[in-house]
């Protein structure tokens, strides 16, 4: 089946006076996918999400929401977006109900849809009980909670959420999660976010900006496929020496990573892994744990992102 | 034209939900009934040669209607467009299928309606006199146009400013600046030559606001605030536009 396009972006390109934001980004989401955007402080992800909301203009490029072009077509371009930005866009002076009729009525629901349009996006965002609450009064999980409610209440087909999942408590973010995935379901999703966790947990799709360039763009399943299993983390309560670990086969390395957690590192192409289980049961090292060294988006994001900046800032220090 | 109302009724909603404007429109009334007590006090005992009631006390509270209007009016408009920035709110307009124009509008819309109402709050005053005499309601009409046109006025280039700062304080102190230099700029041509004398009278607010009180309802007047008004409206407009292109 062919995947539909809802967000096509085209060579995007903006400059803050001199100062590069983001250069030659080119990317498309299809229907159904959450895509999440990493990069660093400052990389250009915000700028990015405003661009393709409309709320900034690009220098160079375009970007078709649904099909329709964001400059020669707003109007109908927008009524296909939901956008959250970081700092949720409220007005504290009104009331959880009234600020969502508002927001419903600028994006165009009709009368008759709109009392069912602002049950439902309070109803997933949990704030059925929050209606009448004033919004300066609110706590900011349940502030964040209403940004998100604003951004789905028309139902558009691209919802963009700019880091949806900060101040939120581990529970909130468990069910914003779950929101998610639901809603991606017929929608497609970008959002932005710093906890690498998370896209891991949700995103299909991953894509990486450093110093507004895209630097990755990857499916998640490919990125997690692509790596080997390198190392392992076990958990020993009677820990041997070093030594002793060194001598089952395929592991060439051994290190001690807290005071009863230890890491494993295999040979090239070798997975000791039950070697080591049947060596801790025989020898009763009381193995209590065992996870696989689960980095890989980690250390691909360090790799692209933190690993050019180290030599850079190597560079400048030479200077 | 459904956003642009869509826009000034939320834009009303907020600024009855603070308490500014309770207290702009309670010290307004409060000041001109002041002025209305004392101007009608002074029509009781007439000195000689002394004017008619309308031109006394009805004309008097409106010229000073204007001066508290030079006062106020900064104080209202400056929240406009700053709030909306500082609350990021501005964000939820840019993203939601409506233009510009339809923002401008809509705020400049949700402004006059404040002041219009503002504008029946004061009428009262001076009409509760019908019951007791007969007024000259040609004139009174003439005056009330005016000074609508005048607030109209103000509110656009309080708008206008608002649009360029993001400090509500600035956009005040600097709405009131421009207000009242365009209100006395008739006075910089006092020594100056008779050609530029009669440009900086034209541009005065003022001039035209006395010549409506008088009054005379000349469509120059109601042209010259009516340009005004779309002037910094338009501009309003393309700074909100290039603020997406290089803000």
């Amino acid at each position: 089946m062919e995947k539909e396009t809802l967000i096509s972006v085209n060579q995007l390109s903006r400059f803050y006076g001199q100062q590069r934001a983001i250069e030659n980004v080119s990317f498309d989401v299809y229907r159904g996918e959450i895509l999440g955007f990493l990069g660093p402080n400052g990389a250009g992800k915000s700028t990015t999400m405003q661009i393709i909301s409309g709320i900034l203009a690009a220098n160079h490029g375009s970007v078709k929401i649904a099909g329709h072009d964001i400059y020669d077509e707003p109007k109908a371009a927008k009524q296909h977006i939901g956008f959250l930005s970081e700092q949720p866009p409220l007005y504290t002076d009104l009331t959880v109900d009234e600020y969502l009729i508002y927001s419903g009525k600028l994006r165009g629901i009709t009368k008759a849809e709109l009392n069912d349009a602002v049950k439902i996006s309070k109803q997933r965002c949990g704030l059925e009980k929050s209606g009448s609450r004033l919004i300066n009064n609110l706590s900011k999980g349940y502030k964040q909670r209403l940004g998100i409610a604003q951004a789905i209440i028309h139902s558009p087909s691209v919802i963009i959420l700019d880091e949806p999942t900060s101040g939120l408590d581990p529970i909130q973010i468990h069910e914003i999660r779950d929101l998610m995935k639901e809603l991606a379901e017929v929608h497609s999703v970008i959002l932005s976010t710093h906890i690498l966790s998370e896209v891991q947990s949700l995103c299909d799709r991953v894509l990486i900006i450093n110093h507004g360039n895209i630097v990755l763009d990857q499916l998640l399943q490919q990125l997690q496929g692509n790596q080997k299993i390198e190392s392992i983390v076990i958990g020993l309560k009677y820990p041997p020496k070093l030594d002793d670990l060194l001598t089952i086969d395929g592991v060439i390395g051994a290190e001690s990573v807290g005071e009863t957690l230890l890491k494993l590192c295999f040979a090239e192409g070798v997975d000791a892994t039950d070697a080591i289980v049947n060596k801790a049961a025989q020898e009763s090292w009381g193995l209590y744990s065992l996870s696989q060294d689960d980095s890989s988006l980690e250390s691909v994001f360090m790799k692209l992102t933190y690993g050019e900046e180290l030599t850079q800032t190597e560079e400048g220090s030479m200077e | 034209m459904k956003p642009v109302l869509l826009i000034a009724g939320n834009e009303l909603r907020q600024m009855f939900k603070s308490p500014l404007a309770w207290v702009i429109l309670a010290v307004v009334q409060f000041l001109l009934a002041m002025f209305f007590y004392l101007l009608l006090s002074q029509y009781m005992h007439p000195a000689a040669g002394s004017l008619g009631l309308t031109d006394s006390v009805v004309n008097g509270m409106y010229q000073i209607a204007g001066i508290v209007m030079l006062l106020v009016s900064p104080l209202m408009t400056m929240r406009l467009l700053t709030e909306e920035r500082r609350q990021g709110t501005i964000k939820l307009l840019f993203s939601s299928p409506i233009t510009m124009t339809e923002i401008i509008l809509g705020k400049y819309l949700g402004i006059l309606s404040f002041y219009a109402l503002m504008l029946v709050m004061i009428t009262l005053m001076p009409a509760s006199l019908l019951f007791g005499t007969t007024l000259d309601i040609g004139q009174i009409a003439a005056a009330l146009i005016g000074l609508f046109l005048l607030m109209a006025a103000f509110a656009a280039i309080g708008l206008f400013i608002s649009t360029v700062t993001n400090q509500p304080a600035t956009a005040a102190i600097a709405t009131f600046g421009v207000l009242f230099v365009l209100w006395i700029i008739n006075a910089a041509g006092t020594n100056a030559a008779e050609g530029m004398a009669a440009v900086f009278a034209y541009l005065s607010l003022l001039t035209h606001y006395n010549n409506l009180l008088g009054g005379a309802f000349n469509s120059t007047d109601v042209i010259f605030y009516c340009l005004v008004s779309v002037f910094f409206i338009v501009l309003s407009i393309w700074k909100l536009d290039a603020e997406r292109t290089h803000g």
